[in-house]
């Protein structure tokens, strides 16, 4: 690993996994307990028909992606707001739709196709230094807005009427956090991928949110166990010459099983523990 | 003392069309401890979520302290029906409690010591200081129900609004949380909704039927009087027999009468 450490793209490799780690472990950690994790892979996912209006109207790559994303987000966001029983269904179908025309629209483009495999996995090993500073700077604002309205992201995901009588605007917070999460997705998926956004996403705070006393105790916890997720990963794909992106899932779901195994395992042990006290 | 604290005028509400209330009108005086009775789906959360402003009216009016409910429902205490929301949510007892003191557009600042004292202080009011450091789901619902009126205590209301507040709890308990509410009705104007009257009874100064359609009964006594205020209320049709038998001693020997 530490040779490894030598060459650069290695050390961009690690930074965008610490990184992605970081923005992935606050959102993810709202993504939870707000129950967002449907509305996430429908962004994720639709954001490829903004790779692809992007690459057919000769747009800059983020701008068209991020712009779309948004779009279908917020339309998500409102439909999720308003009719709450039929908001999977029409995510569904955006989910779809939007991936869809953006296979279709880069079927359309003339001369260079972009590989549908690095937008699913990313490419952590080709990294520049520009998505890098993108990526801190998306880390540094979703910190400064989550630290800024943490006590009513807390009132407005645990009890959302209760909040909106306190006089929290749950709406306006509620649009900020999904724009957040679109932002988030697009700049990480370009960097690892999307299947890595959904898993980093939902597996780290889903294994450490029995043991958090608190939603802040939550995203630190979170952030680590991604962190250690990526590294492990990386230094995997790295020795054994593996897809580093489907490295570091493989290495997350493994730790998801322990902790379900540890779950079921623990009471036992601390009974036994007692009993062996109290003889 | 005798001013209005809640005036509606002809309240309309329907959901996906079906009619939930109707042409209802209310005053509730200051220092009023109303309770609201009536059959499941009558309509006494959605009447409650109307005066929260959290739903809108189709037609009529709904004043408190002279406003719109959505410009003054910080000045009220809500205790909802259902607790048990949310119940893997990583959050202690004491930073639910704490919710109560937000504030729109305060942002940063973290809690002050003194957001922190008085909600330690309303945790013992409600007998759950021991369990500040607690997390939520780790509580029976009976006392989550608890800091859920801590939580509302907090905000220092000049309004308390609980949905079934002692649903999960046992006889002794609710006797004791009656008891506290009562003390409460010394500054705080109380409305509560509640299934079982009789428990009620002792404790409230007026009572509300709710079933689509409202009947106030103002001021009543209740104690005596109150099967004849039922029946009379029976013969207007707005509150439900089979309600009122819950009330009523006489079930005690006929559990089964209403089937």
């Amino acid at each position: 690993m530490f040779e490894a450490l030598q060459f650069e793209f290695m050390q961009n490799a690690l930074m965008a996994g610490l990184l992605a780690s970081l923005i992935c472990g606050i959102m993810g950690t709202l993504v939870i307990v707000n129950r967002l994790v449907f509305l996430s892979g429908g962004v994720a996912h639709a954001a490829y028909g903004g790779i692809g209006l992007a690459f057919f109207f000769g747009w800059p790559y983020l701008f068209g992606t991020i712009g779309f994303s948004l779009i279908m987000a917020l339309f998500m966001a409102t439909v999720t707001l308003k009719a709450k029983h039929r908001s999977d269904t029409i995510i569904g179908v955006l989910w779809a739709v939007g991936m869809a025309l953006g296979i279709i629209l880069i079927d359309l483009t003339p001369g260079y196709h972009v590989d549908l495999m690095s937008y699913l996995f990313g490419s952590i090993l080709t990294v520049p230094d520009s998505d890098i500073w993108l990526m801190l700077g998306v880390a540094v604002t979703i910190i400064c807005v989550v630290t800024y309205f943490y006590n009513d992201y807390l009132a407005l995901s645990y009890d959302e009427e209760f909040a909106q009588i306190r006089g929290i605007h749950v709406k306006g917070l509620y649009f900020v956090l999904i724009a957040l999460l679109a932002v988030a997705v697009v700049m990480i998926i370009r960097v690892v991928g999307l299947i890595l956004v959904i898993a980093l996403l939902t597996i780290p705070p889903y294994i450490v949110e029995k043991y958090s006393k608190s939603l802040f105790k939550m995203m630190i916890f979170s952030c680590l166990l991604s962190a250690a997720f990526t590294m492990t990963g990386l230094w995997i794909s790295f020795t054994l010459n593996l897809t580093s992106g489907a490295t570091i899932i493989l290495v997350a779901g493994a730790g998801f099983l322990l902790s379900l195994a540890l779950e079921r395992v623990m009471p036992k042990i601390s009974k036994r523990a007692n009993r062996m006290v109290e003889e | 003392m005798n001013q209005s604290i809640i005036k509606i005028r002809n309240l309309n509400f329907s959901y996906n069309r079906q009619p939930v209330l109707q042409d209802v009108d209310l005053e509730v005086a200051t220092g009023d401890f109303m309770a609201m009775i009536g059959p499941n789906g009558g309509g006494k959360t959605t009447l409650l979520k109307l005066m929260l402003g959290l739903l809108s009216a189709d037609r009529g009016q709904i004043l408190i302290f002279g406003k719109s409910p959505k410009a003054v429902s910080h000045r009220i205490g809500y205790v909802p029906q259902d607790v048990h929301i949310n119940k893997d949510f990583p959050v202690s007892v004491l930073d639910v409690v704490m919710m109560g003191k937000l504030r729109p557009g305060r942002g940063w600042t973290r809690h002050s010591k003194n957001d922190r004292a008085s909600a330690c202080h309303v945790l013992e009011k409600v007998e759950m200081a021991d369990y500040d450091d607690r997390r939520i789901g780790e509580l029976s619902i009976g006392q989550i129900q608890r800091v859920f009126v801590a939580r509302a205590l907090v905000t220092e209301p000049d309004l308390l609004f609980l949905d079934e507040p002692t649903a999960s709890i046992d006889t002794k308990g609710q006797r004791e949380f009656y008891t506290l509410l009562k003390e409460l009705n010394e500054i705080i104007t109380i409305i509560v909704v509640s299934h079982d009257l009789m428990v009620v009874s002792g404790y409230v100064k007026s009572v509300a039927c709710v079933n689509q359609r409202l009947h106030h009964h103002g001021h009543a006594e209740l104690t005596g009087e109150m099967i004849e205020l039922m029946y009379q209320c029976t013969a207007e049709e707005v509150c439900p027999v089979e309600l009122i038998a819950h009330g009523v001693p006489h079930r005690v020997l006929h559990p089964h009468e209403e089937e």
